[in-house]
């Protein structure tokens, strides 16, 4: 076959692929998406209705329910990826059960989807509209002019507007910690990152794990590789798992993934190899139990959890989540407690400690976009 | 530089190289007889998932291989009823595979296990564990031994069995397509299906029978990447090596000596880009990765475009067989 050919119908088919999801879209959003409502209160209430009033009198009082409800929206990694997304719709569920209400939600299948997708649930009526991902930034900077009695909260990237809340994680000062704790761990005095997409975003978890290492050991090697330049790169667990033999090869003894679905790859070779390896995102500790050193905590869950918490109208502007709100830090629970020695934990509390006061800085590579410790 | 770097390097190109072998001698036996696959990504998918997810639920690899390539045939024969049977176009009967593939896997997967499209992590019988060779060197040891010794058990010894399974069918395939009666005749009907009807000889049936071995490839191929390589399956993991097996197949110019050539040369680029260091140590120029990544495009499109020899596909390739009426 002719590569002109191939390379046609892969152009045609990804256009028609495009066509078919976004009218999918349509039919999905016609009815409330998997709406999540409190445990039994929702069901006997309905019984209730339903005896009293009949189905009609029901289905209004949904109608109207659903109206002020929350919608949030998931980035192409899919809501269940153990790590970011994943984050995200725990804060969610956490809502609904403490309050008793429902919120909708949607993952995205596709790029195309992004714009439309903020369209319908504001056109809905949801509000506060959350959305899991810097990559919805320019979308939302077409819609949210467009309806600016719904607030709009982005996380992980910055939009300017009157009606968004810009949610920005410190992650270089999370990446920090684990950094210290790799440093401190490590036998040969060399450590891995690994990122999944290179972006600028990945890039300050790499340079602020670094800064970490670099700080309790000056000579330690630090080895980063990114996965790939292009969304694949966050779903290869495979390349991830040669990545991290390769690194092994190199001397590196604590890998730290900041990678999505790929760095399932790079725990799983880690623990296969026998050598240490740090979470991103979410808790990962359990995936490999005594494997994982700790996992870089970044609390998307809280994000989205106060979010939903404020409600419409709720205060937009710029909000960073650090170390000094629990907005970043490190995990450590009966998985890992093991390898985290008191001497580690006294070390990284007192970094933390400093950092929160200011007296450490730890560099920004997105400030700049250059890093002192690490050379890309 | 060492000599264990080196293998190091190689070892991983191995690796690499073994899921795009079996996807491009799959490809060459359904090309050879005139059915062109694109489809091999999605077999290959479908066959990823399956097999963790059966390997899962009951614990045994080798049943989980075979659901595996059970997948991966089920889609083979779609395409071969859309493609050969119906006479559709086959580049679109294989893309809609690819898409079918990619949106179905994720969905059963949720569905059956509730991890967000993944399987359960395999372990123990689940998964294919590496194949010591007797006296091989442990790793922990090997920067101490002797070049042969590292040579034996660094490169040679280690890999999964399938690792070793795909280099067998290399000459297998050579052997069945130039040294038997069924061989000839697949070749004859991706040149000529007239003549081969005009014999007597179903083209139809040899078709098939491509297009059989093609899933069953594919199958072992996927088998290979979510029970050997990982310990389970993940979303869109095969990421794009069903088209680097393409690619291989026409650099390959359709033979089955130079498909194995040709998969080594794309695992080894694809194991170099691990290792940018190397590079730079060596030539003492930083090379982009990207560059490294986006190599075995380049080198097929010198290929088709005829500096390096000529590739020239089966004949009859891409079109259904009418028979004259």
């Amino acid at each position: 076959m002719t590569l002109g050919k191939l390379l046609q119908s892969l152009l045609t088919l990804d256009r028609l692929r495009g066509h078919l999801l976004g009218d999918h879209l349509d039919l999905l959003e016609s009815r409330p998406i998997e709406e999540r409502a409190g445990p039994d209160t929702w069901e006997t209430s309905m019984s209730f209705m339903k005896s009293i009033m009949g189905g009609a009198a029901a289905l209004a009082l949904t109608a109207g329910a659903a109206l002020a409800d929350p919608a949030i929206i998931f980035d192409l990694g899919g809501k269940f990826d153990k790590s970011f997304n994943e984050a995200a719709f725990s804060g969610a569920q956490r809502w609904a059960e403490e309050t008793g209400g429902s919120f909708r939600e949607i993952e995205l299948q596709n790029e195309a989807q992004r714009e439309q997708a903020l369209r319908r649930f504001a056109e809905a009526g949801s509000n506060p509209i959350v959305m899991a991902g810097f990559a919805f930034a320019s979308a939302l900077g077409e819609v949210a002019g467009e309806y600016p009695d719904t607030s709009f909260v982005i996380i992980d990237m910055v939009v300017d507007a009157p009606n968004v809340r810009s949610v920005v994680f410190n992650e270089h000062e999370g990446s920090y910690l684990v950094g210290m704790m790799a440093a401190m761990a490590s036998e040969s005095d060399t450590v891995g990152f690994i990122g999944g997409m290179d972006i600028p975003l990945i890039r300050r978890f790499a340079c602020g794990y670094a800064q970490g290492v670099k700080a309790v050991n000056a000579d330690a090697t630090v080895i980063a590789n990114m996965t790939g330049t292009t969304p694949a790169a966050w779903n290869d667990p495979v390349k991830g798992s040669e990545l991290t033999k390769a690194q092994i090869s190199q001397g590196a003894d604590v890998v730290f993934a900041a990678a999505g679905g790929t760095g399932v790859g790079v725990l799983q070779t880690a623990a296969d190899e026998g050598i240490l390896s740090v979470g991103v995102d979410s808790n990962q500790n359990y995936l490999h139990s005594g494997k994982v050193l700790t996992s870089m905590m970044k609390r998307v869950d809280n994000a989205v959890y106060n979010a939903f918490s404020d409600g419409p109208g709720l205060e937009t502007g710029f909000n960073v989540m650090g170390l000094a709100n629990g907005g970043v830090g490190y995990a450590l629970d009966e998985h890992n407690e093991a390898l985290v020695s008191a001497e580690m934990k006294a070390a990284v509390d007192e970094a933390s400690m400093k950092i929160q006061a200011g007296e450490v800085a730890v560099h920004d590579y997105m400030s700049d976009e250059s890093c002192p410790a690490l050379n890309f | 530089m060492d000599f264990l770097t080196i293998l190091q390097v190689l070892d991983a190109s191995l690796r690499f190289a073994t899921p795009l072998l079996l996807a491009c001698l799959a490809g060459l036996f359904s090309e050879r007889a005139g059915i062109f696959d694109i489809g091999l990504e999605g077999k290959m998918l479908a066959a990823a998932f399956l097999s963790a997810a059966v390997a899962a639920m009951t614990g045994s690899v080798w049943i989980g291989l075979l659901a595996g390539i059970g997948a991966s045939v089920a889609l083979s024969l779609i395409h071969g009823v859309a493609s050969i049977t119906f006479r559709g176009d086959q580049i679109i009967s294989g893309v809609a595979i690819n898409f079918l593939a990619a949106g179905l896997t994720v969905v059963v997967a949720q569905t059956w296990f509730g991890q967000g499209g993944r399987t359960p992590q395999l372990s123990g019988d689940g998964r294919f564990n590496p194949v010591d060779f007797p006296g091989a060197v442990p790793g922990r040891e090997l920067a101490d031994a002797g070049p042969l010794a590292q040579l034996y058990s660094e490169l040679l010894s280690g890999h999964t069995i399938l690792v070793y399974l795909a280099l067998l069918i290399v000459p297998l395939t050579w052997y069945v397509l130039y040294r038997t009666r069924f061989g000839l005749r697949l070749r004859a009907v991706g040149e000529n299906p007239a003549a081969v009807d005009t014999a007597g000889i179903s083209v139809v049936g040899l078709r098939y029978a491509a297009v059989l071995i093609c899933g069953v490839l594919c199958g072992i191929a996927g088998a290979y990447l979510a029970t050997a390589l990982q310990a389970g399956f993940v979303k869109e993991m095969t990421a794009g090596r069903g088209f680097i097996a393409l690619a291989a197949l026409i650099f390959a110019k359709w033979r089955p000596w130079y498909a194995l050539y040709a998969c080594l040369l794309f695992g080894f680029l694809q194991a170099l880009a691990l290792r940018p260091d190397l590079i730079t140590s060596v030539s003492g120029i930083k090379v982009q990765v990207q560059l490294l990544d986006a190599l075995p495009y380049i080198l097929t499109v010198v290929i088709l475009a005829g500096f390096v020899g000529k590739a020239i596909p089966p004949r009859a390739g891409g079109q259904p067989y009418v028979k004259e009426r």
